[in-house]
């Protein structure tokens, strides 16, 4: 365990577009969140980082409601923790999750339609981020190859209006060159609404990522810029158990 | 507790229960007529034989977690093949009893085989489909050896003098109390086993258990047919203590209803199964006499009607059980046990 | 040859009785992994329903248009009666499966029970227009008239059904939550609405098949829906669960194989091999039956 205590300031001014306080998950007889603590600033990429099974995904479920939830959770500074997932979602988190989840029995139009109501690919962010994907738009989703799941999974959050995105492994199983399309995407999204993005691939973080919040053992040991968290190869070694030398050329 | 301590209050009930054919007591709007008449010791008979046979679909549904819906086939298997046995083959009692059982324990793995090829849902639905086949091969009565809707009478020459008779009830009650007796001890051996605690680990998380080296469908099937062999012998005491085959037993109707008696019990519990089998099929019994009393008389008449019908009864009342109550009476007293400790 | 045709006539409108218990069936499974048993008492208050309409109505209307009439009547209160359970007795429960399920079973024992307590367990004789109870020659068979009013009841229903999946908004939401009920929450979509709307329709299929089901045995009684319930559990779990398509496959087959059996082999036999190719079915390819919700 780091003997880093959580260091840097939580966000002071403007209020952060989320703040969890003292957010416990316990399930099926393990305390998997055990007190956990962070904002997310109101513009810009947050990474949440950590080890494989430390709780990341539980976080960012417990966010939205999906997993059962004690602590405090205030978006844009109003309590949500009575809120539904689908009111949550509808008040404008939207929600990215790790393995896409998109509809493999419905088209790509189908699957954004769902979302967007009356419009689907026609949408103008689809046609300006996902230009693939309007060529496909008749196209199964359970044919897509991972990465073209992966801007289906993306594309529909963009068709509602969002205060704050959740993105859960975005680049997990893909490609280099899909990597590095992915988080282009990310980072011209980050330009319209706050991500809070929960990452391995560190690369990817250090290019795009503003903040870190960093959890072990269930609870915050890290808080501060991605860029003082990125540049110091011995506290990333000690926080994640990643030697930042493995760069992957882009 | 040590386990022989905690056997004490089963233990007492027991006695006490053995030596309610000694009592003379008239206990009237409970029991009809004398505790050791005749009538009382027949119902309390019935409702022992049921309370085993849910003790026995426990070991399905709430200690292993499958919701059976063709437990009711075991039960009429062994009930009609003892009768069967006696009447068509002229086999003695003991040992038509013996292929009885025998039967239900090859039907159970058959049964068992095919249905847990699928889990959930579906395999609950195919239990159903194959107790339905049965009651259908009942009441077809192929070669008139079922005897149709009309059930099928014991070889009255090959019973024993001693299960005869309207006077003798008191020893088909010993034989339904010594059926339960023998189940719950059949149960507790069970629930401590390797396998016992296989099927618990598998009701509690399947992937869980797999990973924890169980052997899933091994728990699943050796339930299913632990369970089908007591229930067999359900059966073939329910035969003896009516004198005969129902094809009651056959229906989904009675299926459902030992899903009824192991819910509103407490499932995973002897004491709920025991508790819901006996009070359900008393309360079916007693709320037909109901029927012609004045209370439902002064009840506007499509009303009366509908509450004249014992299974509405139930079926709203487990309703509000499942609904309040999930975990059973057992869960209830638990609770309230709890609350006492506490304060 | 005119046997052949009477017999997969019969069997494919034997068919399509079970289809339309069925759909319904397999719908509310597919989508919110219910097992509704309830689904026969849906029925059998169809059958009733419309049984009261035609013994109602002024003899002077004509048994066609009583039968019409009783027709409309048991689809709507298969609609009513499917929405108000949902709303009263499932969405409280959402999530908790094994309750649901002992919740409808509860249900189903006691509406059966009122039933037989209000109207007696026997059956009732339901009338028949003549034109439904003769025969019509096709193909040099004398094919009960009935048996294509099934046929077009069940083709029309599949056809509703098939458009309302794929062409409304409703049925997006319903694919959609067949595959990942979860995530289709996770996206901002009320899937509470959905669920009261894929029950009263799964009702209303019901109540149609329940009254047809009175068709075709020329009598309703209060046991009549649990006996094709069974029936429908089975076409549901061979054709998978939550697909249109394969339920309907699988109620043919399932009443082809019925009335062929009972047919060549002995009255009673039918009932039996539907079960036995239930067995080699799932001997055959269990994977395909676990749907969903597994």
């Amino acid at each position: 365990m780091s003997t880093m205590a959580a260091t840097g300031p939580l966000t002071t001014s403007p209020t952060p577009i989320l703040r969890v306080e003292d957010l416990h998950v316990r399930y099926g007889g393990s305390h998997i969140l055990q007190g956990v603590s962070f904002d997310v600033p109101a513009t810009g990429v947050t990474a949440l980082l950590g080890r494989n099974g430390v709780g990341k995904t539980t976080t960012l479920k417990a966010v939205l409601g999906l997993a059962p939830r004690t602590g405090g959770v205030l978006l844009d500074g109003s309590d949500i923790t009575r809120w539904s997932v689908t009111r949550t979602v509808r008040e404008g988190v939207g929600y990215v999750p790790e393995d896409r989840e998109v509809f493999g029995g419905l088209t790509v139009e189908e699957n954004l339609r769902l979302v967007g109501g009356d419009v689907g690919a026609d949408a103008a962010i689809v046609g300006e981020l996902f230009p693939d994907l309007v060529n496909r738009r008749e196209q199964r989703a359970g044919t897509l190859s991972g990465g073209q799941q992966q801007m289906v999974a993306l594309a529909r959050v963009l068709l509602r209006p969002n205060r704050l995105l959740l993105v859960d492994e975005p680049t997990k199983g893909l490609a280099p060159k899909l990597v590095t399309e992915v988080a282009d995407v990310l980072g011209r999204v980050a330009q319209t609404a706050p991500i809070l993005l929960v990452e391995q691939n560190l690369p990817v973080v250090r290019r795009i990522a503003d903040t870190v919040v960093v959890l072990d053992a269930g609870q915050v040991v890290y808080r501060g810029a991605a860029d003082d968290l990125m540049s110091d190869p011995d506290l990333t070694r000690e926080l994640l158990g990643v030697s930042m030398r493995r760069e992957a050329r882009q | 507790m040590s386990t022989r301590l905690k056997a004490l209050p089963a233990l007492a009930l027991l006695l006490v229960l053995a030596y309610l054919p000694y009592v003379p007591v008239e206990l009237p709007g409970i029991l009809p007529g004398r505790v050791n008449g005749p009538g009382a010791m027949q119902l309390l008979a019935i409702c022992l034989t049921m309370a085993g046979i849910a003790l026995s679909y426990d070991v399905v549904f709430g200690r292993t977690g499958l919701l059976s819906f063709g437990h009711a086939l075991f039960v009429a298997a062994g009930s009609y093949v003892l009768a069967i046995g006696m009447s068509s083959m002229g086999l003695p009692l003991p040992v038509a009893a013996l292929l009885a059982l025998a039967v239900t324990t090859v039907l159970a793995l058959v049964v068992g085989g095919i249905a847990l090829r699928v889990g959930g849902i579906a395999f609950a639905m195919v239990t159903l489909a194959f107790a339905q086949a049965a009651s259908i091969i009942v009441l077809r009565n192929p070669g008139n050896i079922t005897g149709g809707e009309e059930g099928k009478s014991l070889n009255r020459d090959l019973m024993p003098e001693l299960f005869l008779g309207v006077s003798n009830a008191p020893y088909r009650y010993w034989l339904a109390l010594a059926f339960v007796a023998v189940a719950w001890l059949a149960v507790s051996w069970l629930s401590r086993s390797r396998a016992g605690h296989a099927m618990a680990a598998v009701r509690e998380n399947e992937a869980r258990a797999a990973v924890l080296g169980f052997s899933v469908y091994r728990a699943k099937l050796i339930s299913i047919v632990a369970a089908a062999f007591l229930g067999g012998l359900g059966g073939i005491v329910h035969a003896i203590v009516l004198g005969g085959s129902n094809p009651h037993l056959t229906t989904a109707e009675f299926t459902l209803a030992l899903l009824v008696m192991v819910v509103l019990g407490g499932a995973g519990s002897k004491w709920g199964a025991v508790l819901g089998g006996f009070l359900y099929t008393y309360a079916d019994s007693r709320l037909v006499g109901l029927s012609g009393s004045p209370v439902l008389d002064s009840l506007p008449g499509a009303v009366g009607q509908v509450v004249s019908q014992p299974l509405f009864i139930l079926g709203t009342f487990f309703v509000i059980v499942v609904y309040f109550a999930p975990t059973g009476l057992t869960g209830l007293g638990k609770r309230v046990l709890r609350k006492e400790r506490v304060t | 040859m005119s046997d052949i045709v009477l017999l997969v006539v019969t069997g494919v409108g034997l068919g399509a009785l079970y289809f339309l218990a069925a759909s319904g069936l397999s719908l509310i499974y597919g989508l919110m992994g219910v097992l509704n048993f309830a689904h026969g008492a849906f029925m059998v208050a169809g059958a009733y329903a419309g049984w009261l309409t035609m013994t109602g109505l002024p003899d002077t209307l004509g048994v066609t248009v009583r039968l019409a009439l009783a027709i409309a009547v048991s689809v709507a209160v298969g609609a009513l009666i499917g929405l108000v359970v949902e709303v009263v007795l499932i969405r409280p429960l959402y999530r908790h499966h094994i309750q649901q399920v002992l919740v409808t079973v509860g249900l189903s024992l006691a509406a059966v029970a009122a039933i037989q307590g209000i109207w007696g367990s026997d059956a009732h004789p339901l009338e028949k227009p003549r034109w439904l109870a003769s025969t019509t020659r096709v193909a040099g068979a004398q094919i009960p008239t009935d048996r294509f009013l099934f046929i077009a009841a069940a083709l029309l229903v599949f056809g509703a059904l098939l458009a309302l999946l794929h062409f409304t908004r409703l049925g997006l939401v319903i694919r959609a939550g067949v595959e990942n009920r979860t995530m289709v929450e996770a996206l901002g979509i009320n899937v509470h609405r959905t669920f009261s709307v894929v029950f009263a329709i799964g009702g209303a299929a019901a109540g149609l098949a329940g009254l047809l089901g009175g068709v075709y045995a020329n009598s309703v009684s209060p046991l009549q829906g649990g006996s094709m319930l069974i029936y429908a559990f089975i076409v549901v779990v061979i054709g998978g669960m939550g697909s249109l398509t394969g339920t309907a496959v699988a109620a043919a087959a399932v009443g082809l194989v019925q009335q062929l059996a009972n047919y060549y082999a002995a009255s009673g036999v039918g009932d039996l091999s539907v079960v036995l190719l239930l067995a080699v079915v799932l001997l055959i390819r269990p994977a395909s039956l676990q749907g969903a919700h597994s």
